[in-house]
């Protein structure tokens, strides 16, 4: 371990923390109103350590939508984490096999970027570093966690004090961070109307798996807008 | 521990796995395979966006009138501005809706 690394990392990773603490929060409070206990959350925040996915999963479990399709939508919503890993190889090969696996734990949103920039700024992603780094974030994700979970537990009606309103909001975000791909509007117009009709004709959970089908058979036979392959996988924003 | 509350573990589990093979099968992907066939990476591509939209559509259009105003005006934020800004607003739209007009 080098220590200056490590300290660097802890320095990097700090504005990354404070950014992404309200989110900790916020997902703690709506994982209590969507029926986990507090430990339930913290445990999720612990091991997924995705905050996307972990309120997509929280959403679709409070819906009793089937554990294969929550587990599949987690997949889904952090698939972009695929090219991450191929991406950041050529830099942590020098890392032993069980650093390796710990990166690829921490290998989160703001820690791929700056792993990506350090390596174009010519300075080596040393293992001191990316640990460094990815503790300063992790850790502190779980005690907001915990806060939120906590203070969610004191709240009686949520939506006496707007929570409900909270997660559409949220996946609308999360929605318009994929503007930019190919295809978006008509996926996202199909999967609209697909969800709203299913969720009339059918009834929740259905509205989600089938929703989501059509737009995603949409774009595997629209042909492609352009091509622009391979280099534009863009960093995409994640709590 | 009920079998409701264990099911809810092994989904946490589940769900950490499958997050793990994403950050791990790049890595893995990278070392074997040549290349993806376009309509698969098409499909692929989609797949966080159709999905997330079946969660926010049907909150807009059955959620009710504060709800779909809130959204609204988040969308119109979120097209220039950071999540954290879009939740902040439309928070604030929710409960002036909620507790100063009805």
């Amino acid at each position: 371990m080098n220590r200056d690394d490590f300290r660097a990392g802890l320095r990097g990773g700090f504005p990354v923390m404070l950014s992404a603490s309200p989110f900790g929060a916020l997902f703690g409070a709506l994982a209590v109103d969507n029926g986990f206990s507090v430990a339930d959350a913290v445990f999720m925040s612990a091991t997924v350590y995705a905050g996307a996915s972990q309120m997509v999963g929280i959403e679709l479990f409070g819906n009793n939508v089937q554990p294969w399709l929550v587990v599949l939508s987690v997949f889904a919503v952090n698939f972009r984490h695929v090219l991450y890993s191929a991406s950041i190889a050529k830099h942590i090969r020098h890392y032993t096999l069980v650093q390796k696996l710990l990166a690829f734990f921490l290998l989160v949103d703001p820690q791929y970027a700056e792993s990506e920039r350090r390596a174009e700024r010519g300075l080596p992603v040393t293992f001191s570093w990316y640990l460094g780094f990815g503790l300063v974030i992790y850790f502190p994700w779980i005690l907001n966690t915990l806060i939120g979970a906590l203070f969610g537990q004191l709240i009686g009606d949520p939506k006496a004090i707007g929570l409900d309103v909270l997660l559409p909001i949220y996946f609308l975000g999360l929605v318009l961070g994929f503007r930019k791909r190919d295809r978006f509007l008509p996926v996202v117009a199909t999967s609209a109307v697909a969800s709203v009709a299913a969720m009339h004709f059918v009834g929740s959970p259905w509205h989600v798996s089938i929703g989501a089908l059509a737009g995603i058979l949409l774009a595997a036979v629209l042909p492609p807008e352009h091509r622009l392959r391979q280099e534009h996988a863009p960093v995409e924003k994640e709590a | 521990m009920d079998a409701q509350h264990l099911n809810l573990i092994y989904l946490m589990v589940a769900a950490a796995l499958a997050t793990f093979a994403t950050r791990f099968g790049g890595y893995v992907l990278i070392t074997q395979l040549k290349r993806i066939p376009p309509r698969l990476e098409a499909a692929l591509n989609a797949v966080p966006a159709a999905v997330l939209t079946t969660l926010v559509a049907p909150a807009f259009v059955y959620g009710g009138f504060d709800v779909a105003a809130a959204m609204l005006v988040a969308f119109a934020i979120g097209l220039r501005f950071s999540t954290l800004r879009m939740l902040l607003v439309g928070w604030v739209v929710v409960m002036v809706i909620r507790h100063a007009i009805l």
